[in-house]
């Protein structure tokens, strides 16, 4: 039917010729309105932490990276997106595993729960942990008779983290296990691969670029975050302080140079992480060309 | 040494839904048997369940002389060739072939000659360093095929090998693996809905329908002696005409035609006739109590063989197929003597819908 219509208004040329105009005019439109909205929003700001941080100088780099506090400050943040990444991984493959192979009562409703961490606000993680651990908490006492200290430290730090960037992992592994199906690992026991064999030889390796995938959003994510861990940590200078807090405090101290270095920071670990990501993805599309 | 592979009253019941119902039936050691029938009929269920790859909820499994019914699949030591070859996609062909020699701990002298072995049987030798995705599906198939046999299997279990592929790589490959069976002897098992490659292939027959069994036999009792309308109808093609029992004979049209079936006179019945069985003669007349007369509707050359539809006295109509040369003298809207070699009756209760599906005129 639309082709038909086509036709009948194709019939006059000039008003196919207008009308091919008016589309590219708009075309180009939407592509000014990305570019600028890009620029806006991504490039002014970056732009404006990098010629903010070395306004001073290039000193300012090394004033910045040889206080204890700032360094004490990465320490900790590469800490907390390690022991994040290494848990997300572990836990999402499993999780993933459990969603797209197993079938059991509540599962529709456990793959809807997956995404809670995205819909809710970093700083409720963060209360509900100050909630659940904190004095007064249904958790607290256990801990505190084991003299292990949880909120105002870094295990609190660690598990609100670990909340935050745990979907991502298993929303980058499900599609992937679905993808694949069953038939590649069926035939690895039929040729008596036990089922670590068959998950390590054949799930593993088809699963790698997905994982992958997750870990560095995983990683982007920890490095980044600041709304739950500033609730739990108590802000103690030189011993609960990530790097966002830094910049947090430092800004409050009226230290910008300082700040604006350690954002600069953080801001290019982001972007190799992004590189890094791209560089994963255009793999992944060569070998499906292949 | 190959095995026998036995199944007694295997059952597999999904929820509320009979997959599989109380199937019995033995392999021999050493041939090829097919469980044929259209998808659905839980013929591919029963091979899963041979391989361990699905539990049995009733029922019981020998591979040789040892039951199986509980052991893991890694135990039962089957050679297992899926639709879509189920190959590892980031592996290559010789990895591919390799793979469950090395997760059997062998020495690795004996693994490399073993996979050399295969690879030659294959035909794949030049192809050892490609990834799946480089390999047409023939070739993906015969990878899968090495794969299996390379540790050595006791049976081969085939689930719908050549469903993927093309029809002329289906009869090429067809024909190789009837080869590769006569050199090697392993029992195997073939899932297939193509009643032309299990009549090919296999030495017996398993025809199976809503997860039972319909009849077991050698290829030609199934296409010569169908136990039920369904088989007549599913193994080869067949007229299915109306009519009635007496006297030992069919009637149909002016059409009396013995069977060999036991009905009681004056039931209603259906007669499955096979196209090949019904001879067209040019001139309505001649012939004996089989013969009757119809008029020629439509004819299709299929090279050397044509198809003739004709519209008998009573209104039936019936196809034949037969030599196109013998057709000669034939020509649209003739009146022709038709005479109708043999028939099978079946009860008219006990065909039912099927006559539809089983009807080649359509």
């Amino acid at each position: 039917m639309s082709a038909g219509f086509a036709i009948r208004r194709g019939g006059d040329r000039d008003a196919m010729f207008r009308r091919r105009r008016r589309a590219a005019v708009l075309r180009g439109m939407l592509v000014a309105l990305c570019v600028l909205y890009l620029a806006v929003l991504l490039l002014a700001p970056l732009a404006g932490v990098v010629w903010q941080a070395l306004r001073p100088g290039w000193r300012v780099l090394g004033d910045t990276f040889t206080r204890s506090d700032v360094v004490h400050a990465f320490t900790l943040t590469a800490v907390i997106a390690l022991i994040t990444v290494a848990v997300t991984t572990a836990f999402g493959v499993v999780v993933a595993w459990v969603l797209v192979r197993q079938r059991f009562r509540g599962r529709a409703f456990l793959n809807a729960l997956v995404d809670l961490p995205f819909a809710l606000s970093p700083v409720t993680v963060g209360l509900a942990c100050v909630l659940l651990f904190g004095r007064g908490g249904w958790f607290h006492d256990f801990f505190a008779a084991r003299g292990i200290q949880i909120i105002f430290a870094l295990p609190s730090m660690v598990l609100v983290t670990i909340f935050i960037s745990v979907p991502f992992t298993i929303r980058e592994v499900q599609p992937v296990l679905e993808e694949i199906g069953v038939e590649e690992e069926d035939a690895a026991r039929t040729l008596g691969a036990s089922v670590m064999q068959t998950f390590l030889r054949v799930t593993l390796p088809n699963i790698r670029r997905g994982l992958l995938y997750g870990i560095a959003l995983s990683a982007a994510r920890a490095i980044g975050e600041i709304g739950a861990v500033l609730v739990v940590s108590g802000l103690i200078q030189g011993r609960t302080e990530t790097a966002t807090l830094y910049i947090y405090r430092a800004m409050e101290e009226r230290q910008t140079a300082s700040a604006y270095v350690v954002a600069l920071t953080l801001a290019g670990v982001s972007v190799l992480i992004l590189a890094a990501i791209e560089w994963v993805k255009r793999k992944r599309t060569r070998e499906d060309e292949a | 040494m190959s095995e026998l592979i036995r199944v007694e009253n295997l059952t597999k019941r999904f929820g509320d839904f009979e997959a599989v119902r109380d199937v019995t039936f033995t392999a021999e050691a050493g041939s090829i048997t097919a469980l044929l029938g259209p998808s659905g009929s839980g013929k591919s269920t029963v091979l899963r369940m041979i391989a361990g790859l699905e539990t049995p909820t009733r029922g019981r499994i020998w591979l040789g002389q040892e039951e199986q019914t509980h052991t893991s699949v890694q135990e039962r030591r089957v050679g297992f060739v899926f639709q879509h070859y189920a190959l590892f996609r980031h592996l290559t062909v010789w990895q591919n072939v390799m793979f469950g020699l090395a997760v059997r701990r062998m020495s690795k002298r004996e693994r490399r000659a073993r996979v050399e072995e295969l690879l030659e049987l294959v035909q794949l030798g030049p192809f050892r360093d490609r990834y799946p995705d480089q390999l047409s599906g023939g070739q993906r198939q015969r990878v899968a095929l090495a794969r299996a046999l390379a540790p050595r299997p006791n049976v081969l279990l085939l689930d719908e090998p050549f469903g993927a592929l093309d029809a002329r790589v289906r009869q090429d490959l067809r024909r190789w693996l009837d080869n590769l069976h006569r050199e090697l002897g392993v029992t195997s098992l073939l899932v297939t809905h193509d009643q032309d490659e299990a009549l090919e292939l296999a030495n017996r027959l398993v025809v199976m329908r809503e997860g039972r069994i319909e009849q077991v036999g050698t290829p030609n009792e199934i296409y010569n002696e169908p136990a039920t309308p369904f088989v007549a109808g599913f193994v080869g093609s067949a007229n299915v005409l109306h009519g009635h029992v007496i006297d030992g004979h069919m009637e149909f049209g002016e059409h009396r035609v013995p069977i060999a079936n036991d009905l009681a006179d004056g039931i209603d019945a259906r007669a499955f006739v096979r196209p090949h069985d019904v001879r067209v003669r040019a001139g309505g007349s001649g012939g004996g109590s089989g013969t009757a007369r119809a008029t020629v509707e439509r004819i299709v050359t299929l090279g050397w063989l044509s198809r003739v539809v004709l519209r008998l006295g009573d209104g039936q109509a019936i196809v034949a197929e037969l030599p196109s040369d013998e057709l000669c003298d034939v020509g649209l809207g003739d009146v022709v003597a038709v005479d109708v070699r043999r028939a099978l009756a079946f009860r008219a209760s006990d065909v039912g819908r099927l006559a539809e599906f089983a009807s080649v005129e359509s």
